[in-house]
């Protein structure tokens, strides 16, 4: 579908330097002329909102190095200094810290996304895998940055988090000193993680390259999860169409994002945080950022410490090997009645883990807990896999333009 | 595809949440024990609450309960919801307010407590707005120890000026000497106000998040039920909102204890709502700045998203 670059540059300079370095080439391939099928609904629109995320956590987050102290004395005032004398220093903190919370809330709804159209299987397993990659990463950076204002939750929260790593056996203990610097969280561990949390961002940008490379080979998933047969009939050009409507949708988004950092910017983070680091007094209730509180309470339901790392993280390498747990050959929910049923439940279940992720554990918490993780196994684990030889599905269109006028859009005019 | 009805639907779905939100006000006004037990989802989810309040009266038995709270003891009541200047789209400080709370700090929190905070800032015009003059007489009023030693090698003090930090208590020059005599140290007020929160449980923390119905002021909630949750005259180290009612403060402040000047009656609920006002500030002195901002980012944002809307109908429509 791509590397038909269809561009011819009008000066002689431009084909002086595309012969060259044929860059502009590239972009006009990869963003003007590249085929967009044309039933995108807007949950398609999160790819770009995505992308602007990115380039603006880096952006507030170069700001805010040039302020902030990593040193655990100073690291705490060094924050309330950007939030008090630094000129607009309270909206890049704000922005930043505000932006992870919307970065993740954006990465879930293109994760739901891909999980309810299919878009990870054949042909796009690859560019999936790198999407799973992409989403570990920023867990880990938003793990790290967290760490960094030395509030009480980010002290602990970095406690129970490098703790996860003595639960493997024999060189466990040995593993956590090293990622410590030392014996317990200290200095040496927040110096480190600061310049962790600079250099993933980047390390993200490379996946994001990558994933948008196999996407630009492979082409995009769409609704009706039927690949494209007609290039003149079953999609548009990137620009101005999708340049437009994922326009709207960023700007849409960005209304959301405005009202929590203006008018809600401590609603998402923990008030124990604007106490500083104590080493001496423990929280009554530590409790990671949202976004990680579903794997927090699968964490916390399993009895076993090394069975809990262990589901923790395969709750999340789980996910990469979707394309093949998924045994059905249509892509789309919209043809598979049964499995819509399970991808809400699904989606309820995720939610329910988060909400007994942020609360206190009691007998009945850890019970439902148990619950619902072995649900959200059993999602990937038994009903994935057997949907796929026993659920009887709706019959496809023929092509994505079929899907189009059978969804009785107005057919006035002829595409251009 | 834009599917119309759907759009439709959107203006009926923000009436039902603001309706919810508007229901979830009203609960606040009720001086009812945390609301979340009342939340009827069948789920495990919800178990918690019974079992925790079933729990609460046999950990408390082996403890004094206070002969004329022993009703509450079992029970640990939310704060009571205040009415805040500050609160809302364009809330922001009332001045004559914070000079008042300014005022309690000096005389009576400032024994104990630390307030990192510049001198400079009480300058603040959205915030306590003193004029130059005042803020370099109130900081020569304190002495502060030099940075750096004099030509002589020694370490001296000197009056303030307005750049200087608001020193640390006489009484208590470091958390460690403070620590001893109350057994904890007191904390740093500059960032209490967002340190403190109370939980607002299911389903309230959903619509604290929404528009109109957003409520960003538990801190401030929780400074005021405290400074007036000494009801026990039995025990004065007993807080009704305190989380498990001992707290390390003794009752700070009463009726009287401070002189206002501006006519507002020196009772301890206005104490309370001024000094917890003064400390929002101190806390967040960039909120009238930010929310300023914050609507001019709103009506930009939303009128851009509009016209986008609208061009992208229009270059949509060619292909439909």
């Amino acid at each position: 579908m791509s590397g038909s670059s269809t561009y011819v540059p009008k000066s002689a300079l431009g084909r002086w330097f595309e012969n060259r370095l044929p860059i502009v080439g590239l972009v006009h391939s990869s963003f003007v002329v590249f085929p967009v099928p044309r039933n995108l609904n807007y949950m398609w629109t999160f790819g770009a909102i995505l992308s602007f995320m990115l380039v603006a956590q880096i952006v507030t987050g170069v700001v805010l190095a040039m302020h902030y102290t990593p040193e655990s004395t100073m690291a705490f005032s060094s924050v309330e200094h950007i939030m008090r004398d630094v000129n607009y220093g309270w909206l890049m903190r704000y922005l930043h810290s505000n932006g992870a919370s919307m970065f993740f809330l954006a990465v879930y709804m293109h994760i739901f996304r891909g999980i309810y159209y299919g878009s990870y299987k054949a042909p796009r397993e690859v560019l999936w895998i790198l999407g799973v990659i992409i989403y570990l990463l920023m867990m880990a950076t938003a793990f790290m940055g967290y760490v960094l204002p030395w509030g009480q939750m980010s002290f602990w929260g970095a406690t129970v988090i490098t703790n996860l790593f003595t639960a493997i056996p024999v060189v466990g203990k040995s593993v956590a000193i090293w990622l410590w610097g030392g014996y317990a969280i200290d200095n040496a561990t927040l110096n480190r993680f600061f310049s962790l949390h600079y250099l993933l961002p980047f390390m993200i940008a490379g996946v994001v390259g990558l994933h948008v490379w196999a996407l630009h080979v492979v082409g995009q998933n769409n609704p009706d999860g039927v690949e494209v047969k007609n290039v003149e009939r079953d999609t548009v050009a990137f620009t101005p169409y999708a340049t437009l409507k994922d326009a709207f949708g960023l700007a849409v988004f960005l209304i959301v994002y405005a009202w929590f950092v203006f008018y809600i910017p401590n609603y998402l983070g923990d008030a124990d945080n604007y106490n500083n680091a104590n080493p001496l007094v423990t929280p009554a209730h530590i409790v990671p950022e949202w976004y990680l509180l579903p794997f927090y309470a699968i964490l916390r339901a399993i009895p076993n410490k090394l069975l809990g790392v262990v589901c923790l993280f395969g709750a999340i390498a789980l996910l990469a090997f979707l394309p093949w747990l998924d045994t059905s050959p249509v892509k789309s929910a919209k043809y598979r009645p049964v499995f819509r049923v399970f991808f809400w439940a699904f989606v309820a279940d995720c939610i329910g883990l988060g909400w007994l992720g942020s609360q206190e554990v009691s007998d009945s918490t850890t019970l439902a807990a148990r619950l619902l993780a072995f649900c959200y196994f059993a999602f990937f684990l038994v009903v994935l896999p057997l949907l796929g030889l026993f659920e009887k599905t709706k019959p496809l269109p023929a092509s994505i333009a079929d899907a189009v006028l059978a969804s009785g859009a107005p057919a006035a005019q002829p595409a251009e | 595809m834009i599917r119309f009805k759907n759009i439709a639907l959107a203006p009926a779905a923000v009436a039902v949440l603001l309706a919810l939100g508007a229901v979830s006000r009203a609960d606040d006004a009720a001086p009812a024990p945390a609301a979340p037990a009342a939340a009827p989802a069948p789920s495990a989810a919800t178990a918690p609450t019974p079992a925790k309040a079933a729990a609460a009266p046999n950990a408390n038995q082996g403890a004094p309960t206070p002969g004329d709270n022993a009703a509450d003891e079992a029970s640990q009541p939310s704060p009571p919801r205040q009415s805040w200047s500050f609160s809302g789209f364009f809330g922001g400080y009332d001045q004559a307010q914070l000079q008042r709370g300014f005022k309690i700090y000096r005389e009576i929190c400032g024994n104990c407590h630390r307030l990192s905070i510049p001198f400079r800032t009480l300058s603040d015009p959205s915030g306590p707005g003193f004029s130059e003059a005042q803020i370099k007489a109130l900081a020569a009023t304190y002495q502060v120890t030099n940075d750096t030693p004099n030509d002589k090698g020694e370490i001296f003090k000197r009056p303030g000026i307005p750049s200087d930090l608001i020193p640390p208590p006489d009484a208590y020059p470091n958390p460690e000497a403070a620590a001893a005599t109350f057994g904890k140290e007191p904390p740093d007020m500059w960032v209490l106000a967002k340190a403190r929160k109370y939980e607002r449980g299911f389903p309230w923390f959903i619509f604290d998040a929404l528009p109109f119905v957003q409520y960003q002021e538990v801190g401030a909630d929780y400074i005021h039920a405290i400074l007036t949750g000494y009801t026990n005259s039995k025990d004065p180290s007993w807080n009704l909102y305190f989380p498990g009612h001992k707290i390390a403060m003794p009752q700070p402040i009463a009726d009287d204890a401070v002189e206002y000047t501006d006519g507002t009656p020196a009772k301890l609920d206005n104490y309370a709502q001024d000094v917890t006002a003064f400390l929002y500030w101190a806390a967040e002195p960039t909120l009238v700045e930010r929310k300023k901002t914050g609507l001019r980012v709103m009506i930009f944002l939303i009128v851009f998203a509009g016209l986008l809307y609208l061009v992208k109908k229009k270059v949509w429509a060619k292909i439909h």
